[in-house]
């Protein structure tokens, strides 16, 4: 545990991907700002929600967390101690510990291994069971995550995409981790097995006290499954707070327009509302905007915005925001 | 209203290595002019299926239509010859796909692309065809079109080209609009443009709209009808505050609770639907639903429900009345 207690800290984590020039002489003529300066943190046993919309940064943060990728700077503490600083045997003994549901079934899983082979890779990896401890552990995931025990000598091609989303889940349990990083596990799957996949992920934090980072594009789902939910857009949190909180009183206008930009599924209720349609498109992050990053689009935009990048404030207890217009 | 189009009894296969695949089983349905029509279901229920099949879009081998009619003002689309149906694609009923990214062609200038149905269609040189063509980038809303007319596909970001897709299908103001998931590769703020756009031009021209969709979100700020398919039929109709307010079949149902709202208050568990939908290797001689359905009785199992009427304008395919749990009649 860190110092407040909690599981996971990001302090001001930046990850820029360098783009290079030249056949001969590789020099670099510039970098994608992918993740600019993102902090937060995550209690155990709560589920941290992060939206935004496709470019914004949050699988890149998710995948800088479990160092994926190494980030240009910032720090990430996990139990206190920094992940950046870490590296070879010592880090991998901490990737035990962080565990990553990835989005798409159909590419997640090798389509050579069966899936018995698959759930049990990190337990042989990192030499925590023998082959016979590995296959029965594979019995009781398989069960754990709701398929017949009977498919473990199957292959991924044999399965549809909710039951192969399982399969992740299960591998990803298989090293009981305390923290999974989920990016976007469900948007590749049809409505009515999503909620398959939610319900069960919720059940499992439930039985052994997980630690979700939620990676998602789709705002009611968050709104669902979250505790707490960070707003991105290009690089950077602009609004981070309690889920209803959020919710219920957005205040960055980033997350205003997400907002009413999302459809919900009654007539009536889509009948009232007043749609806030926002103009434009993200810039390109290889040069974003100066000051605030949203100014280009922003209904409030102020000459201040363009000139000073807003701090991340506390605004109520527990609710921050990164905007010169919120009072 | 008239109806501008009505399909009776459409059914159509795929001859596959496996075995033939029975993706459409006897889809009926009507649209009136200047209606919009929501056509929501899951991944191969058949929705783009029947769409396709009306336009004769289904390339064939490996696919077939091989029952129904399609009558658009009173002629068969699907009996026409080659020559009158390429003159209805196009200029009166058109399609917007749901790719933006594969459906313009990459070596050709967007400008070229978009006016190639006025001179096929209308007739019109080239010059007016791309006066015409920067009217139309006017009006779905592309800044500097002048300038954007000769770049290519990919110099245009994912709602931009899914713009320019609306302005093509638009060049010889059709009549109805079939839309194929337009929004889906889209983000949630380029979606509402999208879909702002669309609701625009539907009152500015009165034509009638398909919009086939999985998001049942969607639907209920933009159609005025919806119809559910599942297993390659239609499994309820209604008008859209009916369907939402008041679902009758258990699909639907099912489908709906397994929705988080972005209004919800209170953290309720998803009503997941168990199982999984199903492969169709042969035509539904009992109710396709019925292995993942919990109001399932005997009768389901051996005989497939028609779409019987619940109230006007609404029509259900369930044997049992959710409601009270009792057999319909």
């Amino acid at each position: 545990m860190t110092e407040n207690g909690a599981l996971l800290r990001v302090e001001n984590l930046v990850k820029y991907f360098p783009i290079m020039r030249g056949a001969i002489v590789r020099r670099q003529v510039g970098a994608v700002h992918a993740v600019d300066g993102v902090s937060f943190d995550i209690y155990p046993g709560e589920t941290v929600g992060l939206v935004g919309e496709s470019g914004c940064g949050k699988s890149t943060t998710g995948r800088t967390i479990l160092q994926l990728y190494r980030a240009t700077s910032g720090g990430v503490f996990f139990e206190n101690k920094n992940l950046i600083e870490m590296k070879g045997e010592e880090l991998r003994k901490m990737r035990r510990k962080m565990q990553m549901i990835f989005q798409d079934p159909y590419a997640s899983l090798n389509p050579r291994m069966t899936v018995g082979d698959i759930i049990s890779e990190p337990l042989l990896v990192h030499g925590l069971a023998n082959r016979k401890q590995a296959e029965e552990r594979v019995q009781e995931l398989l069960r754990l995550v709701g398929l017949n025990p009977a498919y473990a000598n199957r292959y991924p091609h044999e399965f549809s995409g909710g039951q192969r989303q399982r399969v992740g889940v299960a591998r990803a349990l298989s090293l009981q981790p305390s923290l999974i990083v989920c990016d976007e596990p469900i948007s590749a799957l049809d409505v009515s097995i999503q909620a398959q996949v939610v319900n069960l992920l919720e059940d499992l934090q439930k039985q052994f006290n997980l630690t979700y980072l939620f990676i998602a594009h789709d705002l009611s789902m968050v709104r669902h499954i979250s505790t707490r939910v960070a707003v991105m857009y290009l690089g950077v949190i602009v609004e981070f707070a309690n889920r209803d909180d959020l919710y219920e009183n957005p205040l960055h206008p980033y997350t205003q327009a997400l907002l009413s930009a999302v459809p919900i599924p009654d007539p009536l209720a889509e009948e009232k509302r007043q749609r806030r349609v926002l103009q434009g498109e993200i810039p390109s992050p290889v040069n974003p905007p100066s000051g605030c990053r949203f100014r280009t689009r922003c209904p409030l935009a102020a000459e201040i915005c363009a000139q000073v990048r807003p701090d991340f404030r506390q605004v109520t207890p527990g609710h921050f925001v990164a905007c010169h217009m919120v009072a | 209203m008239a109806d501008i189009l009505k399909v009776e009894g459409l059914e159509t296969q795929f001859r596959t290595r496996e075995g033939v695949v029975h993706a459409v089983n006897g889809v009926s349905f009507h649209l009136k002019e200047g209606e919009t029509l929501g056509v929501v279901g899951e991944s191969g229920c058949g929705k783009s299926v029947t769409m396709m099949s009306m336009l004769r879009l289904i390339p064939s081998p490996p696919g077939e239509v091989v029952a129904g009619k399609a009558l658009y003002q009173g002629k068969d689309l699907l009996k026409m010859s080659d020559e009158e149906i390429r003159h209805i694609r196009g200029s009166q009923i058109s399609v917007v796909f749901q790719d933006p990214m594969t459906s313009f062609n990459p070596v050709l200038t967007i400008g070229r692309q978009v006016a190639e149905p006025l001179e096929t269609h209308m007739g019109m040189n080239r010059a007016q065809a791309n006066e015409r063509v920067v009217d139309l980038m006017n009006m779905v809303g592309i800044p500097n079109p002048k300038d954007r007319l000769n770049d290519y596909p990919h110099q245009y970001s994912g709602g931009m080209r899914q713009r320019m897709m609306i302005a093509m299908a638009l060049t010889c103001s059709p009549q109805i609009l079939i839309a194929d998931e337009p929004t889906t590769a889209l983000d949630v703020t380029i979606q509402a443009q999208i879909v702002e756009l669309v609701k625009r031009l539907r009152d500015e021209l009165g034509m009638a709209i398909i919009w086939i969709t999985h998001d049942l979100g969607i639907i209920a700020g933009l159609a005025d009808r919806v119809a559910v398919m599942y297993g390659g039929l239609i499994i309820e109709e209604a008008p859209v505050k009916e369907l939402y307010t008041n679902p009758e079949h258990p699909y639907t149902i099912g489908l709906l609770g397994s929705l988080p709202r972005l209004d919800a208050n209170q953290r309720q568990r998803l009503t997941s639907i168990e199982g999984l939908p199903p492969v169709l290797f042969e035509k539904p001689t009992s109710c396709p639903f019925a292995p993942r359905c919990k109001y399932r009785v005997e009768k389901s199992l051996c005989e497939n429900p028609p779409l019987m009427q619940v109230g006007p304008e609404h029509r259900v395919a369930c044997w049992v009345d959710t409601k009270t749990g009792r057999l319909r009649s």
